[in-house]
C-alpha cells in the first residue's frame, strides 16, 4: 500500500488508467514505428532551411561582414538580436528540470525532457550568431585563453564578451550533461526491448550499460539534485551576463541596472512560449496527451502570464527612469524608440508582449490549445522585437545627429535566421524520432502518487475518518 | 569481476518487493542487487546502502574550477601580461566573479558526472548482463548469488514464497568494466 498520495485538489499528472508498462509502450513506441507523413515534411523542410541558412552563411564569410545591412552606426543588428533571442528560447529547459525540481514541481516530468532538448538546440542556434558576426570567423579561437604566439596576448577577462563566451559554453555543457544523465535509463528502456540489430547497437551504446541497481538509481538522484542546484544560478548568470553585454557599455538605453533581472524574466517568458509551440504539436502527433496534459499547459501559461508582467513592469521602470534620470540622452533615447522612425517595432514588442499575456488571466483561456498555440508565438514574436528594440533603437540614433541612420537587414542576414531555424527544427524532429521525448522512469516515479488511475484508488482512504484509518494501519503492522 | 551463480526473482510491485528485500537479507543469503526502472525510494536504505557521497566529489571539482579560474585570470591579468584599464588596479576581483563562477559550475558538473560513470561503471560501449529485459520496463528485478554454502532449489523456492511472478537461475558475469571481462576465472572452477 503507497501511503504516499496527493489531495484530490491536485488534478493527476498523468491521465488514463496507466501501469508501468503502458508508460513505456505510449512513450517509446512512436520510437519503434516509423514516423508519419508529417514527419517527413517537416523534416525535409527543416533541412532545406538549414541549406539555405548554410549558403547565407558562406556567402557572408565569402564576401564579409558588409554584404549584411549593418553599418558604422548600427553594429549590431538583426544577428545579436537573433542571438539573444535564440538564448533567451534556451532558458526554459533548464528552468524546468532545474528550478522546478528544487521546488518539487511534480508537472515538471512531463514536459523537462523536451524543454532540455529545446534548450540544448536553442543554445546551439544562439551560438552560431557572435561566432560569424566576428567577421573574420577563421581567427574565432581567438577568444580561447590559450597560449599563443601573439605575446601570449591573452583575452580580456574583464570584458563582458568574454564571460558571456564563458557562461553560453558552460550553459551548453551543462545542460547537456544533465539532459544525457537523465536520458540514460530511458536508453535502457530502449535497448533492453529492441529487436532490430541496429536499435540494439545503437541504444546499446547511448545507454552506457546501465543496469539499474539501486545504488545506481540513488546515485543518479544525487547527480540530479546536485547538477539541478548548480544549474539554477548557472541559468540565472547566463542571461545576466548576456545583459551585461550591453549593461556595461555607456550607450542611452543600455546602461541601466535594471538589465539583469529584466532580461532573465524575458528569457524565461520566451522560453515557456516556444515549450508550449513545441510541445502542443508533439503531444498530437504523437499522441502524448495523457502525459502533456492541459494541466501541464496551464502551469506553463502561469508562468507565462507571471513573466510577461514582470517584463511589462521593466518596459515601464525603464520608461520611468529615463525621464527620472533627468539625463537629456537617456530621455531622447526613449523618445526615439516610441516615436521614431522604429516606432512600429516598440509597439509591437508592446502589444504582444505586454498586453497579450495578460489574457492568460482567465482559466478558459489558459486550459484553450489552439489558443495557447496562437499565444505561444506572439509571445516569440514580441520577444525577437523586444532583442530588435533594445539593439537597434538604442543605437540608430547616435550622439552626432550626422551619423544618425536606419537599418534594415539584407538577404544574407535573413536567410542567416531562418537557417538557424533550420538547424533547431532538423535537431527537433531527430530528437522526436529518435529520443524518449518524455522522461519515462521519472514519469513511472510519479505514476503512483499523480496518476489517474491510482488517485481514484486513494478516494476509499480519503473518505475514512482518521481513527478508523489509523487503527488499520496499527493492525497492518 | 567474476563469473557467478545467481537465482533471479521477479516482482510486478514495489509493495511486494520491499518485503522480499527484507526477508532476502534476513535469511542470510547473499543479495546481489535489485534492479528497478524507476528511482524506488527507500529501497537503498532497505537494502542496507549508505547515502551517496557524490556530492562531495561536485564540491571538491567546483573548488578546482574556482580556484583555476582566480588563479589564473590573476597571474595572466596582474604578472603576465598587464594591461592598464582606464588606471584600474591590475587586480580587479568584482569583474573576474562571472567567468569564476561559469567555471566553477563547469568543473563541478563535469566532474561529477565523470564520478557518476565511474562509480557506476558506466561508460559508452560498456554491456552489462541483463537479468530480466522487464527490469528496465516494469518489473523489479532481485538477483541472489549462489554460492557453495546454499542449495540452489531451496533459495528459488525461498524466492517464489516472496511473491516472485517469475524466477530462474542464471549464470552471469557479476559486474563489467573495461578489459576485465577476459581477466576473470571461468564458471566451471568455481563450481
Amino acid at each position: 500500500m503507497h501511503l504516499k498520495y496527493e489531495s484530490f485538489v491536485r488534478e493527476p499528472l498523468v491521465d488514463g488508467n496507466k501501469d508501468y508498462h503502458q508508460v513505456t509502450e505510449d512513450i517509446i513506441g512512436p520510437i519503434e514505428r516509423k514516423p508519419g507523413r508529417m514527419w517527413y515534411v517537416g523534416f525535409i523542410f527543416s533541412i532545406l532551411l538549414l541549406g539555405f541558412g548554410i549558403f547565407s552563411v558562406a556567402w557572408e564569410v565569402y564576401w564579409g561582414i558588409g554584404v549584411w545591412g549593418i553599418n558604422r552606426t548600427i553594429g549590431w543588428g538583426w544577428d545579436i538580436t537573433n542571438f539573444v533571442w535564440w538564448i533567451g528560447i534556451g532558458h526554459a529547459g533548464t528552468l524546468i528540470s532545474a528550478i522546478l525540481l528544487l521546488f518539487r514541481q511534480g508537472w515538471r516530468t512531463g514536459v523537462n525532457r523536451a524543454a532540455e532538448a529545446m534548450t540544448i538546440f536553442a543554445v546551439m542556434c544562439a551560438g552560431q550568431f557572435p561566432i560569424f558576426h566576428m567577421g573574420r570567423v577563421w581567427d574565432g579561437f581567438y577568444v580561447l585563453p590559450y597560449p599563443n604566439s601573439r605575446g601570449p596576448l591573452w583575452p580580456n577577462f574583464n570584458s563582458a564578451l568574454l564571460w558571456d563566451v564563458f557562461a553560453i559554453s558552460t550553459y551548453f555543457t551543462v545542460s547537456l550533461l544533465f539532459w544525457y544523465s537523465g536520458l540514460i535509463p530511458d536508453f535502457a528502456t530502449i535497448r533492453d526491448r529492441a529487436k532490430t540489430k541496429t536499435r540494439k547497437f545503437f541504444y546499446g551504446f547511448t545507454s552506457f550499460g546501465w543496469t539499474g541497481t539501486a545504488k545506481n538509481w540513488q546515485r543518479m538522484e544525487m547527480l540530479a539534485l546536485v547538477l539541478a542546484g548548480l544549474s539554477t544560478p548557472l541559468v540565472l548568470s547566463v542571461h545576466t551576463i548576456v545583459s551585461f553585454d550591453f549593461a556595461t557599455s555607456v550607450i542611452p538605453g543600455w546602461h541601466t541596472t535594471i538589465f539583469p533581472p529584466y532580461f532573465v524574466a524575458g528569457a524565461i517568458f520566451s522560453g515557456f512560449a516556444m515549450v508550449q509551440t513545441l510541445l502542443v504539436l508533439t503531444r498530437k502527433i504523437l499522441h502524448l496527451e495523457d502525459y502533456i496534459t492541459l494541466g501541464h499547459i496551464e502551469a506553463m501559461n502561469k508562468v507565462i502570464v507571471l513573466t510577461g508582467s514582470i517584463v511589462g513592469c521593466a518596459y515601464l521602470t525603464e520608461l520611468f527612469m529615463s525621464w527620472y534620470s533627468a539625463n537629456p540622452y537617456e530621455a531622447g533615447a526613449f523618445k526615439w524608440r516610441i516615436l521614431g522612425p522604429y516606432w512600429w517595432s516598440y509597439w509591437a514588442m508592446m502589444t504582444c508582449n505586454v498586453v497579450s499575456p495578460q489574457l492568460f488571466w482567465f482559466k478558459k483561456l489558459r486550459r484553450n490549445v489552439p489558443f495557447t498555440f496562437i499565444m505561444s508565438i506572439v509571445v516569440n514574436i514580441g520577444m525577437w522585437f523586444e532583442r530588435f528594440v533594445i539593439i537597434v533603437t538604442s543605437l540608430y540614433r547616435d550622439y552626432i545627429p550626422g551619423s544618425w541612420s536606419y537599418y534594415s537587414p539584407t538577404w544574407p542576414e535573413v536567410g542567416f535566421y531562418l537557417g538557424t531555424f533550420g538547424l533547431f527544427f532538423t535537431c527537433y524532429f531527430l530528437f522526436a524520432k529518435y529520443f524518449p521525448v518524455i522522461a519515462v522512469a521519472e514519469i513511472k516515479f510519479i505514476l503512483k502518487t499523480s496518476g489517474d488511475g491510482y488517485k481514484n484508488k486513494m478516494k476509499t482512504i480519503e473518505e475514512k475518518s482518521q481513527e478508523e484509518f489509523a487503527h488499520e494501519q496499527a493492525e497492518h503492522h | 569481476m567474476a563469473i557467478k551463480k545467481f537465482a533471479v526473482a521477479c516482482y510486478d510491485d514495489e509493495a511486494v518487493l520491499f518485503p522480499a528485500v527484507k526477508s532476502v537479507r534476513h535469511s542470510g543469503y547473499k543479495l546481489h542487487d535489485v534492479y528497478t526502472p524507476f528511482a524506488v525510494h527507500g529501497l537503498d536504505t532497505a537494502m542496507g546502502h549508505k547515502e551517496s557521497d557524490l556530492h562531495v566529489a561536485g564540491f571538491i571539482f567546483g573548488l578546482c574550477g574556482t580556484s583555476t579560474a582566480v588563479g589564473f585570470i590573476s597571474w595572466i591579468l596582474t604578472s603576465d601580461w598587464p594591461i592598464n584599464f582606464g588606471g584600474k588596479p591590475h587586480f580587479s576581483l568584482p569583474a573576474w566573479i562571472p567567468i569564476t563562477f561559469e567555471l566553477t559550475v563547469l568543473f563541478a558538473a563535469v566532474g561529477m558526472v565523470l564520478t557518476f560513470c565511474y562509480l557506476n561503471q558506466i561508460m559508452p560501449g560498456v554491456k552489462k548482463h541483463v537479468f530480466h529485459p522487464r527490469q528496465s520496463d516494469d518489473w523489479f528485478v532481485m538477483a541472489v548469488e549462489l554460492n557453495d554454502h546454499v542449495n540452489e532449489a531451496e533459495v528459488v523456492n525461498f524466492l517464489k514464497s516472496t511473491g516472485a511472478v517469475e524466477t530462474s537461475v542464471q549464470v552471469a558475469e557479476d559486474s563489467w568494466w573495461y578489459g576485465r571481462f577476459d581477466k576473470t576465472e571461468p564458471y566451471q572452477q568455481l563450481a
